[in-house]
């Protein structure tokens, strides 16, 4: 038998509307060609570099796999890209909307699933997606939070505290979260942490469906061939900088693997030298 | 400005839901108050001449220092548990994240300091059912928290932050604290506005300074 979200994944695919964007009139009226736009970025962390002269972009219903070893700046983009981390140097924008000056206008249509579940312990689910619909303004708030709840197959435990949720039962509730207000750009770092098949089923189903709704995923992973089949286009990032960038349809599972390895071992050469 | 207090209530709302649900914060705070109340109670002879004299600076004593303790998990519980960023992700200004952990601050020290009253009145014969002292309570501890809750979330991005916190605090609230125990002498001793008003003025005004500030101030110190 198939799970409850696959099946309403399904619809959402089959009727792009229900995963459509949430964002304001202001925000929809503003549709720049590109989703992401992100030119000459760095950023540094004392001395280390994480970031260095980094080029992007990406139009809407796109999705960009991120790769590269830990530490070449996967997060370190995907934060700045969220607003969380001010870069030092380069200009970020967000369907259309300027980092420096419109902060808050890009966290209206983004969702974030990083490292942490952004989820407080002490709260059920239910309440934790209240809270963030309270703190996004969303009308409906009632309605979306039971649709989000139901679109990850985590309706059935919305009333236990996160604290006694499996690590992949708050994933779940961690992607609901994100999917709350339909952003149209969706930033997904090393979402497949922690979650069984089922949960890396349900991922797959929404990376396609928020991109078949319109929106752009950008997904930081170690899976090649799970961000691969997700994404249109890669890049591999090595010591901050972009080392590969191409169309998935274009390069092979071996190859990006091949990209990933072959700057690993320049990157450790360069640290045992240094 | 409705987006500001939607989400500071939102804020507001959840802090005291957790508070409510585990009591970390509180059941801490009141356990040390007291602890410091019975200190006091066993340094020195408590009698009316004494009490008269020094028993204002313990009562404030007892309150900073219980103030430093809750203040202290304001952000740090959010930065452990990672929902800082989940805040700071969120569409609204920084100024209401401010102003929602404001209030939930201030609501748990005066909850603390109410519960702290009958406490000192059967340890030193203090009776701080009083309506000044009420009064120059809620207006200094509105003063702590506006002060206490901006130090907190830069404490919070340090490894020291137990020493640091107290280390910026206790210095910027000096005045508020010289004045919450001048207008508490006088409070007790029956002066009424005459003696209490100017320093209530001076608190007051302080806070008004610092709420300003701090809510300004807050937007630099979450940056990473």
């Amino acid at each position: 038998m198939r799970p409850g979200y696959a099946i309403i994944l399904e619809r959402a695919i089959a009727s792009p509307t229900t995963m459509t964007t949430n964002a304001t009139p202001e925000a929809l009226s503003h549709a720049p060609s590109l989703a992401i736009d992100v030119q000459g970025l760095s950023k540094s962390f004392g001395r280390m570099a994480a970031l260095r002269k980094v080029d992007l972009q990406l139009a809407y219903g796109e999705g960009l796999a991120l790769f590269g070893h830990n530490g070449a700046g996967k997060s370190t983009l995907i934060r700045t890209l969220t607003t969380l981390i001010r870069p030092d140097e380069g200009t970020v924008r967000i369907a259309g909307f300027d980092r420096e000056s419109q902060a808050s206008k890009i966290r209206s249509i983004i969702g974030y699933v990083g490292h942490q579940s952004l989820l407080y312990d002490d709260l059920t689910p239910r309440e934790n997606l209240r809270f963030y619909a309270k703190l996004y303004g969303l009308p409906d708030a009632h309605d979306l939070v039971e649709r989000s709840l139901a679109e990850v197959g985590a309706s059935t435990y919305a009333e236990r505290r996160v604290r006694v949720l499996s690590n992949g039962m708050q994933k779940r509730v961690a992607i609901a979260r994100a999917l709350l207000h339909r952003p149209r750009v969706l930033l997904l770092d090393e979402p497949e942490t922690g979650l069984d098949q089922g949960g890396l089923e349900l991922l797959d189903s929404v990376v396609a469906a928020v991109k078949q709704g319109g929106a752009s995923v950008v997904m930081a992973t170690h899976g090649t061939e799970r961000g691969l089949a997700l994404a249109e286009r890669a890049i591999v990032l090595a010591d901050g900088r972009v080392s590969l960038a191409c169309a998935t349809s274009e390069t092979t599972v071996d190859a990006i693997q091949q990209a990933v390895l072959a700057e690993r071992g320049a990157s450790s050469r360069s640290g045992a030298q240094a | 400005m409705k987006s500001y207090l939607r989400s500071a209530v939102a804020v507001y709302a959840k802090d005291m839901r957790l508070e409510a649900r585990t009591k970390e914060t509180f059941s801490a705070v009141l356990a040390f108050a007291v602890i410091v109340a019975f200190v006091f109670g066993f340094a020195f002879d408590p009698s009316p001449t004494v009490v008269a004299l020094v028993g204002p600076g313990i009562v404030w004593v007892a309150y900073v220092f219980t103030g430093i303790l809750g203040m202290n998990r304001t952000f740090a519980v959010e930065r452990d548990r990672g929902t800082l960023e989940g805040l700071l992700l969120a569409p609204v200004g920084r100024e209401a994240i401010y102003a929602g952990k404001l209030a939930s601050t201030t609501t748990i020290m005066l909850v603390v300091e109410v519960l702290l009253y009958p406490v000192f009145l059967v340890l030193f014969e203090l009776n701080l059912f009083n309506i000044w002292f009420v009064l120059i309570t809620i207006a200094a501890t509105v003063g702590f928290s506006a002060v206490g809750t901006l130090f907190s979330a830069i404490a919070a991005h340090t490894r020291a932050r137990e020493i640091l916190l107290p280390l910026l605090f206790l210095p910027i609230v000096l005045p508020v604290i010289i004045g919450a125990v001048a207008s508490t002498s006088a409070a007790l001793a029956g002066d009424g506005w005459d003696g209490v008003g100017k320093w209530l003025q001076f608190i007051v005004a302080f806070d008004l300074v610092f709420l300003v500030l701090s809510s300004w101030a807050f937007d630099f110190v979450l940056e990473e």
